[in-house]
């Protein structure tokens, strides 16, 4: 959609600034529907500027915590600040924040044009002013040629950029994305997601996307709170959330990981040590946050990218060795999944990158390998 | 449907359509009929409609029924909508379900009750008999159907496109005008006919709440058939039929082919997608 602009993405992290004054803030924010708590008592702070995802299962809270934002729901208890203002009372068209809908929202009867210019028309715009600001809509989402349709003549993903040019259309303080690219297929789905983030860079506005995706809020956003049962499991960049989980639910919920079950058997400079008779083995692995005491049970995470699989014993001496079996393999192309069975018959799944250009790769079905990974791999988390 | 025809299936249909609208037709041929007696066949004319033309009592009658489904149709379409919204959109409130079990009543309530009552309230408030009372028992009749059809409707309605109304800046009674209504406004049409045609065609709650200079169409047929039937009454009837029979035609070519275009779009960006 948009050329690349200016240098690559700077380092962009208000949110380490303790100076800086949140832009949008949720304070002690609860939402009931009757018995039912769908936000419990949330505080968070968005920053300018910045793209905010709420990431979680469905049922999370996290679309809740949106329309309180947009103005649809009211908070049962607590307030929603945004740029210093209590938005409490002040009802959705009053509220300087516009929201792309995951249906979309495209009003039938209208154009393109109609539909873009409709919120622009709301706010009492001269006829000569919206003209100029759907045609620049236009232009930002590519559909100069599609202004006289109606929406039902568009395909899924024109009708998206439609949603996207009208929610953008007013200028809002902030743009709310309700799943916005859940309906199209993943190539349209990967290249709208850049473009996203170009239109934020360009527009310097701040955005704010719910989605169940991992993937999608880990492309786009600068930060990603992950949402479980009504709360923040965890928030931070996409590397804090992919490399510390702070919980097995994170760790479990973002990417793909190995759990294995244990017992702490020492602790040492940040550095624990789990027995796991179920495999019968002692992990050595740096301890979570939240510090971890002698004799609790606990997990080590790992990823599967950062075990590796080998033919050969590793020297006497090595940390962290699991010897099994391969019992499954999956060739993704860029990547092969091997599920190796350990003696315990719990499984563990080790990534390679197919680095080089052969059908026949060395390792196979029911060969005898060896598993290791260094110290700082992978994480004990507290259960 | 590998076997075209079946006997029996035949003979259904035959006899379906036959007992459906060998009556009518009958009714229709016979105003066609030169001879005075209803029964009797005396050669093709046009004189009834003729005289038809010439009877100021009934083309008062069809006047005042005319303007009494107009008026009665709107205020029911106005308050049966209204109604529709509420039950739509106000999910929780106290005695939601004896509301909408009371608006939806009058659609199984015995006309002659319903017309009773009306009668007894008019009486009791003073209100004389006329053409307003008759408006007022119309719409009192009709809106219950308004809302049913309405509110069929508004079910269908995607709410996130009034939510996006509103997230544009636009207040909730203007996005009800620039949304929601022509939305439904299908709907809200056909409730409309609807109502101008049960207006149209009834006689036991016109003939409680009438009064002097207010007689309707089916009021004045009823009062002519009593002192004998004349093919007068087969060439209004006929008139009359004809009138439905069109509106319901052009509703649902109408129809029928917005829906066409609309699958005619949806193609070309299915094949060009």
């Amino acid at each position: 959609m948009i050329e690349a602009v200016g240098p690559i993405k700077r380092k962009f992290a208000p949110w380490d600034d303790p100076a800086l004054k949140p832009f949008i803030r949720f304070e002690n924010v609860t939402k009931r529907f009757g018995d039912f708590t769908a936000v419990d008592n949330l505080t968070l702070d968005i920053y300018e500027r910045e793209f905010f995802a709420l990431l979680g299962p469905s049922g999370c809270g996290k679309t809740t915590l949106m329309r309180m934002l947009a103005g649809f729901e009211q908070p049962t208890e607590g307030r929603i600040l945004l740029d210093g203002k209590d938005l409490s009372g002040i009802p959705p068209y009053k509220r300087p924040a516009n929201m792309m809908f995951q249906s979309y929202a495209l009003f039938p009867h209208m154009t393109v044009e109609g539909n873009i210019a409709f919120g622009l028309k709301q706010e009492g715009m001269d006829a000569t002013s919206i003209a100029t600001r759907v045609a620049e809509m236009l232009e930002l989402v590519k559909l100069e040629k599609f202004a006289k349709r109606k929406p039902h003549q568009l395909s899924g993903g024109q009708r998206q950029r439609v949603a996207l040019a009208r929610s953008l259309a007013k200028r809002p303080k902030v743009l709310l994305l309700d799943e916005p690219l859940g309906a199209l297929d993943k190539k349209l789905r990967e290249e709208t997601q850049f473009e996203l983030m170009d239109i934020q860079m360009e527009l310097g506005m701040t955005f704010l996307i719910v989605t169940h995706d991992q993937e999608e809020a880990m492309t786009v956003s600068d930060r990603i709170a992950v949402m479980n049962h009504g709360v923040i499991a965890q928030i931070g960049t996409a590397s804090e959330i992919y490399e510390q989980p702070a919980s097995r639910y994170v760790a479990d919920f973002v990417g793909d990981i190995n759990l294995i079950d244990g017992k702490v058997t020492a602790v040492a400079d940040g550095v624990a040590t789990l027995r796991c008779d179920g495999v019968d083995a002692t992990i050595v692995a740096e301890a979570g946050p939240g510090g971890i005491a002698v004799g609790a049970e606990a997990s080590f995470a790992i990823r599967p990218e950062k075990v590796q699989i080998a033919m050969e014993p590793p020297p006497a001496g090595t940390p962290n060795v699991l010897a099994g079996e391969v019992w499954d393999i999956g060739y993704l192309g860029d990547i092969s999944v091997y599920r190796v069975r350990l003696a315990g018959g719990s499984i563990v799944k080790a990534t390679v990158a197919n680095l080089t250009r052969i059908v026949e790769r060395p390792i196979t079905w029911e060969d005898k390998v060896f598993l290791t990974w260094p110290v700082d791999a992978g994480v004990i988390l507290v259960k | 449907m590998n076997k075209t025809t079946s006997w029996f299936n035949v003979t259904s249909l035959v006899l379906g359509f036959a007992f459906l609208y060998v009556p009518i037709l009958i009714l229709m041929v016979y105003s066609f009929n030169a001879s005075k007696l209803v029964t009797v066949w005396g050669g093709l004319s046009a004189r009834w409609y003729v005289e038809l033309v010439h009877d100021q009592a009934i083309i008062d009658a069809a006047w005042v029924t005319i303007r009494v489904g107009f008026l009665s149709a709107s205020f029911a379409t106005v308050l049966g909508t209204m109604a529709a919204l509420v039950l739509d959109r106000y999910r929780k409130f106290h005695g939601r379900a004896l509301f909408s079990g009371m608006v939806y009543a009058p659609l199984v309530m015995p006309e002659v009750i319903t017309g009773l009552s009306l009668l007894l309230l008019f009486v009791a408030i003073g209100f004389d008999r006329g053409f307003w009372t008759v408006v007022i028992a119309h719409t009192t009749l009709t809106m219950c159907f308004v809302a049913v059809v309405v509110q069929s409707r508004l079910v269908t309605l995607d709410r996130s496109l009034e939510e996006a109304a509103l997230d544009l800046g636009c207040p909730p009674v203007k996005t009800f005008f620039l949304i929601t209504l022509p939305l439904i406004l299908p709907g809200v049409v056909a409730g409309w006919m609807l109502a101008f045609t049960l207006s149209l065609d009834d006689l036991v709650i016109a003939s409680f709440t009438t009064g002097p200079g207010a007689t309707t169409l089916p009021i004045k047929i009823y009062s002519m058939v009593r002192l004998g039937v004349t093919p007068e009454i087969n060439a209004i009837s006929t008139i009359l039929i004809s009138v439905i029979a069109v509106g319901v035609i052009v509703a649902s070519v109408l129809s029928h082919r917005s829906q066409v275009e609309k699958e005619k779009a949806e193609r070309a960006v299915f094949l060009a997608g």
